[in-house]
């Protein structure tokens, strides 16, 4: 099993060559590698899928080492539980964003510039749940930042592209710097570099506070956790939207992966205190992630900082469940970590289709990504939009679909923690979860605007009043990936059944099987404390609703009339007199901007007797920048600028450089000993 | 025996640092020379009885290789260069010559005191060789940093050369292959920098590298 995935990953090194048949430039030549390249993918990555749910489903644990990577070393390789529930969220995530570029990938402008890297991207991510010792990992984990910083430059000509790319390089080396440091530390002075070393090694409590610090600043950055979030909205729009979907929807879970993986299994038995950062950090994320979604204009970055959002929610199941498995809570840990695992899960789901809608509207409107420019899409689009619709619901997290199981999986975790008995605790994972009520409703406001504003009213553009629907197999991945989102919605115990053996290996313990519950409702504790069905929730939303309309239509008047609306009056109603994007946050951006964002809003009133308009000027900014990376920035580019003039110096002086650290050296050296 | 052994070696090596002092303050050419003649002569004296004590006759080749290039053929070589460049007059300084003395002072101070720990257990003739020989290489190192004419940044750097063969004559054992790649590395940059000279000096009409720095339009 473990051989197959890795020759899997192999083949995907081997589909990055099929793009050599797009070589010249011509149409033909570039069309046949998308299609080979993409096609490629999607097989091996739907082989992947099949060979990573059976190890999952199977208990399936093996591990391989090969003679590759440092000579007294060896690369470890390990396939367990736990990556096989990653594997099997990367390679789906990956099969269907393969599945929707055989369509959406005709549309690149310049295709030799994602081909070859679509692959090892791919690959690498694939990879990094499999390595099992700390070279094999960061080796991986480079090539998907490394390949993942190629697909974001893909369109390197507009300046933001080129500042997203350089932000997230600096980021992405920042982010591995502290895995390496964090490795360097489990690790330990003998070098211990496999994990099953570092599993059996005993870390001193400092050490164990590093190396939880380095793990929140390296998977953090990646994950795009709250301070470290910055380049995320910046990059991930910038790539094309099926990379886009793969960085919101997977990286950010492999980088959940190397977090639980570093906390969870490598560091050993967990201190109460661990999970106060966590939670801290979790419960901020999601938080301004969705404040940032609901005052932004971009579709794509919209949802982009609805990943952050996404993110600290499952930073707070994992926050949780450390607490509880400190203090021995061993089922409520098993709930805390399913709720994590499932909600990382769905996220990828429905964030992989609402990216894909969001290419299809790019696609459809040559380009057009700003909210306030977009509108009626869903008389142009029917079938993407209906698709759309279902994944914004997901993400708002509304009943019955996937996204609501998962948030109420981790409120029931928050809802046991007055069993905890750390007062700092008792006090704080209440109020996360209050932060989390707060982000689950903001997320459900942003997501209303941004599907009312951009896919209901009318056209406010002319090219989205030309828009026409996707080709088949954009339309097929979006559709396939929402009728996944009803069908994790409505049977959620399957999920929470198969990621039983993750939390047994993990926290040593498992939610109460499932699927032998009556109606297939779930239960995460008891039957007596709180159960939840989806299916009978699907089944009495819908025929609560087919019993309104046949009512209204049996007791009102079942004529169809075409009349004008009532306009208050107002003769000729244009477009751009519809709610705006920006009118519907309003209220929101009023109450929270001006802590949050520091947001001031001016009113320019022309001069008595000028015809100018009048207008109102918006300002935001982001404080996470303004205190944390810009000064960092600064510091850096000073030094670099005085370490600039050590370029131009004369040969003495090198000479005067050299002769005097080797002084210093040796002095250092004699006043050592 | 041993104890003359020991003695005969200790005074070799030293006078080796002695000369190294010699060169620190000579301000002309032609006497730098004639130490760094003398310099490589002695090296030549410390190698060969490191091949008697230690009876590993390949080192009397090290010996005779540093005798015939480093004591004849470079110094020759060299004086034939300032005498053509004529600058075999001349005479410069770049700090003062009690401060150079000074600060070569404090070096081996310094290498005695990091060497002689370090090299605790190992041979006492090896330990003092090694002690001396960094000694020697950081004052040939102080010799270029502080000489501003490029041919006695190249006699700097021919006897901080000399210094590490005394080193790794010192300890026992060290292939021959080595040694004699060591010593025709040295005589290779010795022409590259020969060669350079020249270039220089048809370009700038003087050997002081300052030429250059100003060449760069760089303020001292």
């Amino acid at each position: 099993m473990l051989t197959a995935l890795l020759l899997c990953a192999l083949a995907l090194l081997a589909v990055a060559g099929l793009a050599a048949l797009g070589r010249g430039g011509e149409r033909r030549g570039a069309a046949l590698a998308t299609a080979a390249v993409y096609g490629g993918c999607l097989a091996v990555s739907t082989l992947a899928f099949a060979l990573a749910l059976a190890a999952l489903l199977g208990g399936v644990t093996s591990g391989l080492t090969l003679p590759l990577g440092l000579p007294w070393l060896g690369a470890h390789f390990r396939l367990d539980a736990l990556s096989a529930a990653f594997l099997v969220l990367v390679s789906l995530g990956a099969a269907g964003a393969s599945f929707y570029a055989l369509g959406y990938g005709r549309h690149a402008e310049a295709p030799l510039r994602v081909l070859p890297f679509y692959p090892l991207f791919l690959a690498g991510m694939l990879l990094v749940p499999l390595a099992d010792d700390a070279y094999a990992f960061l080796l991986c984990w480079e090539l998907m930042s490394l390949a993942s910083w190629a697909l974001v430059l893909a369109e390197h000509r507009p300046a933001e592209n080129a500042r997203a790319g350089f932000l997230y390089i600096v980021m992405a080396s920042f982010g591995t710097l502290a895995l390496l440091l964090a490795f360097g530390l489990l690790a330990g002075p003998e070098g211990r570099y496999a994990f099953a070393a570092m599993r059996v090694g005993d870390h001193a409590p400092l050490t164990s506070a590093l190396v939880l610090a380095l793990a929140l600043l390296g998977a953090g950055s990646k994950a795009g956790l709250v301070p470290l979030h910055v380049w995320l909205p910046l990059a991930h729009p910038a790539a094309p939207s099926h990379v886009s979907a793969l960085m919101s929807g997977v990286m950010t879970k492999v980088a959940v992966y190397a977090f639980i993986r570093i906390v969870f299994d490598l560091l050993g038995a967990p201190a109460w205190w661990w999970s106060v950062p966590v939670l801290t950090l979790g419960a901020s994320s999601a938080v301004l992630g969705v404040l940032h979604a609901l005052t932004e204009g971009d579709l794509k970055r919209l949802l982009a900082y609805s990943t952050i959002e996404n993110i600290g929610v499952v930073f707070i199941g994992l926050g949780l469940a450390l607490a509880f498995r400190a203090d021995g809570h061993l089922g409520a840990a098993a709930l805390a970590l399913v709720a994590a695992l499932f909600h990382a899960f769905n996220h990828t789901l429905f964030k992989s289709a609402l990216f894909y809608g969001a290419g299809a509207v790019l696609a459809a409107t040559h380009g057009e990504r700003d909210i306030e420019r977009l509108g009626g899409l869903i008389h142009r689009m029917p079938v993407s939009s209906a698709a759309v619709l279902v994944a914004a619901m997901a993400a708002a997290a509304l009943p019955p679909l996937n996204g609501f199981a998962s948030e109420w999986l981790a409120f029931q975790a928050i809802l046991v923690s007055p069993d905890l008995p750390q007062w700092a605790l008792k006090f704080l994972i209440p109020t996360v979860g209050t932060l989390l009520a707060l982000a689950a409703a903001l997320a459900a406001s942003c997501f209303l605007r941004a599907y009312g504003i951009a896919w209901l009213g009318r056209p406010r553009s002319a090219a989205a009043a030309e828009a026409a629907e996707t080709d088949r197999f954009s339309g097929a991945a979006m559709a396939g990936f929402a009728v996944l989102c009803v069908l994790f919605g409505l049977f959620p115990g399957a999920a929470v059944d198969a990621l039983a053996p993750v939390t047994e290996r993990l926290v040593g313990a498992r939610m109460p099987a499932q699927l032998g519950e009556a109606w297939l409702s779930i239960v995460p504790i008891a039957d007596s404390r709180s159960s939840y069905n989806g299916l009978l929730v699907f089944l009495f939303v819908v025929a609560s609703a087919v019993i309104a309309a046949a009512a209204i239509h049996r007791l009102a008047s079942r004529a169809l009339r075409r009349a004008p609306p009532w306009d208050c009056g107002f003769p000729r109603l244009a477009p751009s007199m519809q709610y705006t994007g920006a009118s519907l946050s309003q209220p929101l951006r009023r109450v929270f901007g001006p802590v949050v964002f520091r947001a001031r809003e001016t009113v320019e009133m022309p001069p008595p007797g000028s015809v100018a308009p009048a207008r109102i000027v918006r300002e935001r900014r982001d404080l996470a920048w303004e205190f944390l990376y810009a000064p960092v920035g600064r510091a850096v580019g000073r030094a670099a600028e005085l370490l600039n003039h050590l370029q131009f110096l004369t040969i003495r002086r090198y000479l005067v450089f050299v002769f005097l650290s080797l002084v210093l050296l040796l002095l250092g050296l004699g006043l050592w000993s | 025996m041993p104890k003359l052994y020991f003695d005969v070696a200790h005074t070799l090596a030293g006078s080796l640092v002695l000369l190294s002092f010699v060169m620190l303050y000579q301000r002309r050419l032609g006497a730098l020379l004639n130490v760094l003649a003398l310099h490589a002569a002695v090296l030549a004296l410390s190698v060969a009885w490191q091949a008697h004590i230690q009876g590993a006759p390949h080192l009397y080749i090290t010996a005779a290789i540093a005798l015939l290039f480093k004591a004849i053929v470079v110094p020759m070589a060299l004086r034939r260069m300032i005498v053509r460049l004529g600058i075999h007059r001349e005479i410069e300084t770049v700090t003062g010559i009690g401060l150079s003395m000074l600060a070569g002072i404090g070096l081996v101070a310094l290498s005695m005191a990091v060497m002689l720990p370090v090299t605790a257990g190992a041979d006492p003739v090896a330990r003092e060789d090694i002690a001396l020989a960094l000694s020697v290489v950081l004052i040939g190192l102080l010799l270029m940093v502080t000489r501003r004419n490029a041919v006695s940044q190249v006699v700097g750097f021919m006897s901080l050369e000399n210094g590490i063969v005394l080193a790794a004559t010192g300890a026992q054992g060290m292939p021959l292959v080595v040694e004699i790649s060591v010593a025709f590395s040295i005589l290779i940059a010795f022409i590259v920098i020969g060669i350079f000279l020249f270039r220089i000096r048809e370009r700038f009409d003087t050997v002081d590298v300052q030429a250059l720095d100003r060449f760069r339009g760089e303020r001292r």
